[in-house]
């Protein structure tokens, strides 16, 4: 019977033939938690008697929440994580490495994998054509003890990215296009399978950003099937040269929905407050001053991310009332970045570098906003209170949109410099 | 905790507390508050803050959070259905609910119930029956249905959540 990507994957796993609306038990390839998630796992863990994680390999601790430690509870939180890393053989990702997300990409997901994590967005490692979803602290320690977990097999949403993209649209714009049409529950328990004429030349960073928000509609994973792009990212990770398979879905496989979006009538989008389906085209809104700039996080923190911000920002200055935030996804996205000349540029025009970690997009460091303040940011949640405030006002947009509006100083069209 | 207080622990009784749609999970366990993820009790004195910064004080033991549509969107914290739980409420009720908080609810044994709950006032006194699926606004003197959970879920449920559920059964027994 033909078959999607996730009834593909989920069929492997169970080691019997799955279609949508089964429910299996099924062994996990890589399990997850980070420093808000990761110490309830831990006790959760203990609770059910177990001293070992079963897959030590693949079972990683992530500390990038609060990278470095911003206040003593958190300090004792990644104690919590070190320690029991060491006791029960799991890997720890300390401070210096990142957002969890981008080092799973490029340190241990592979094609083909079931990836559980305590983090939403686990659902980036579907644009490498695995099954990623996130679950909670509970669910994500019985999946540390026994490489197991029950999932029921999503229907998916087939969504073709047709035509052409115009200048100035990026991968962000594509995906909050889609939340604001199909709203931030139009995919709640589905699997969304990304294609179409636009993706062979999607960079995988750019699929990494598509797959990340697949969760602001509600889907359980954002899949992409493997090319040569997928081939070539893993081997540049260093990663073993079987890591790399071929996934995609059958012809014939049955979709619930298939939605062709023609990007060639497409602008850059934003967000606006509070929800990320409260979408607008930059060229229709009003005109809006912004007091911080945030660029960076696991939506869009990557080389090409930054690259694209320094090549605007380049020999100019941001506006005098505006802050720049950037933040790199990981150690080795900010080590590509320095060897470039990137962080250069950016510094030059006045961004404030901060440790690849998550801190201001989830509000607990590093960029908290005052009362009545607005940012602009290319993360992937602008929920009221998201960056700790729940009096101040969050839009998001590519990187290309932010890094404009932070010269500008009001949210503007980056069609104006890149045209 | 919740209706261990009732004789029938099939059937819970409080009063609705309304909430809107799209109530995220930065609402019920805002950010700022990250680092009293390691004090629960604490946390929940902050619970659902920036959708009603006075629930927390007024919530009694067993009364109910009734929302609108995509209850518990954004984060996978567990942290949110659990300080929920811990402040005292029976059940949370809405008209549909994010996948990871349901999820979420059911492994900590917190009951999720899908239903129209346009039907339901702020202050609306119910009597739910878990068992036969009836939820009976007392004040409005009307029934409203909610719809049956999968057969694993109430597994897990029946044994108590997650980690009681894996205990027992030395793994999954689904």
């Amino acid at each position: 019977m033909s078959k999607t990507i996730a009834e593909k994957i989920l069929s492997e796993h169970a080691g019997r033939g799955l279609v949508a609306g089964d429910i299996s038990v099924v062994d996990v390839d890589v399990v997850m938690a980070q420093d808000g998630t990761g110490p309830l796992a831990v006790s959760q863990i203990k609770k059910m008697g177990f001293s070992k994680v079963a897959n030590p390999d693949k079972s990683i601790f992530f500390i990038d929440h609060g990278a470095p430690s911003p206040r003593k509870e958190l300090a004792d939180s990644h104690k919590i994580l070190r320690e029991f890393a060491s006791e029960s053989g799991a890997r720890l990702s300390d401070i210096n490495q990142g957002v969890c997300h981008q080092i799973l990409v490029e340190s241990y997901v592979c094609p083909g994998n079931i990836v559980i994590g305590a983090d939403s967005h686990t659902c980036t490692s579907g644009a490498l054509g695995a099954f990623a979803t996130g679950m909670g602290s509970t669910d994500i320690a019985v999946g540390f003890a026994l490489s197991k977990t029950w999932l029921m097999v999503p229907q998916t949403i087939r969504v073709n990215y047709n035509g052409r993209l115009p200048a100035g649209v990026y991968a962000k714009d594509l995906i909050i296009y889609l939340i604001g049409k199909i709203t931030a529950d139009g995919a709640t328990y589905k699997a969304l399978e990304f294609g179409g004429e636009v993706v062979p030349a999607l960079g995988m960073e750019e699929r990494f950003t598509i797959s990340n928000m697949a969760v602001e509609a509600g889907a359980k994973t954002g899949l992409f099937a493997t090319d040569n792009t997928t081939r070539l990212y893993l081997e540049q990770q260093g990663r073993k040269p079987d890591c790399y398979r071929e996934i995609y879905p059958d012809a014939g496989a049955k979709y619930e929905l298939v939605l062709d979006i023609d990007c060639s009538a497409l602008e850059p989008v934003i967000s606006k407050p509070h929800t990320v389906d409260n979408t607008v085209f930059v060229s229709d809104i009003e005109k809006i001053k912004i007091d911080q700039v945030l660029i960076g996080t696991c939506t869009n923190g990557r080389l090409s991310d930054l690259a694209l911000a320094a090549k605007i920002l380049e020999g100019r200055k941001i506006a005098p009332w505006v802050r720049l935030l950037v933040v790199p996804a990981s150690r080795s996205v900010y080590l590509d970045a320095i060897r470039a000349g990137i962080v250069e540029k950016l510094i030059e025009s006045g961004a404030t570098i901060i440790n690849p970690g998550c801190g201001p997009c989830v509000g607990v460091h590093e960029g908290t906003l005052a009362d009545g303040e607005v940012c602009l940011s290319t993360q992937n949640r602008n929920f009221k209170g998201r960056m700790g405030n729940p009096e101040s006002f969050i839009y998001l947009s590519s990187p290309a949109t932010a890094a404009w509006s932070a010269v500008k100083g009001y949210i503007s069209d980056p069609r104006e410099v890149l045209v | 905790m919740g209706n261990s207080g009732k004789k029938d622990p099939g059937i819970l009784k409080g009063r609705a507390f309304k909430f809107g749609d799209d109530i995220s999970t930065d609402l019920i366990a805002p950010g700022r508050y990250f680092h009293l993820r390691s004090n629960l009790p604490e946390l929940a004195k902050h619970v659902l803050e920036d959708a009603d910064p006075e629930f927390a004080k007024k919530v009694k033991n067993g009364d109910f959070v009734v929302g609108g549509r995509n209850f518990g969107l954004g984060s996978s914290r567990e942290h949110a259905p659990t300080i929920i739980k811990l402040a005292g409420a029976g059940a949370v009720l809405a008209k549909s609910f994010a996948r990871i908080f349901f999820r979420n609810s059911i492994n900590i044994g917190l009951p999720v119930l899908v239903c129209d709950t346009d039907k339901i006032d702020e202050g609306d006194a119910l009597n739910i029956d878990l068992r036969n699926g009836i939820i009976k606004d007392i004040t409005k003197d009307i029934d409203l249905k909610f719809n049956p959970l999968p057969e694993v879920m109430i597994k897990i449920l029946s044994d108590g959540g997650l980690v009681e559920h894996i205990t027992r059964n030395k793994g999954f027994n689904l």
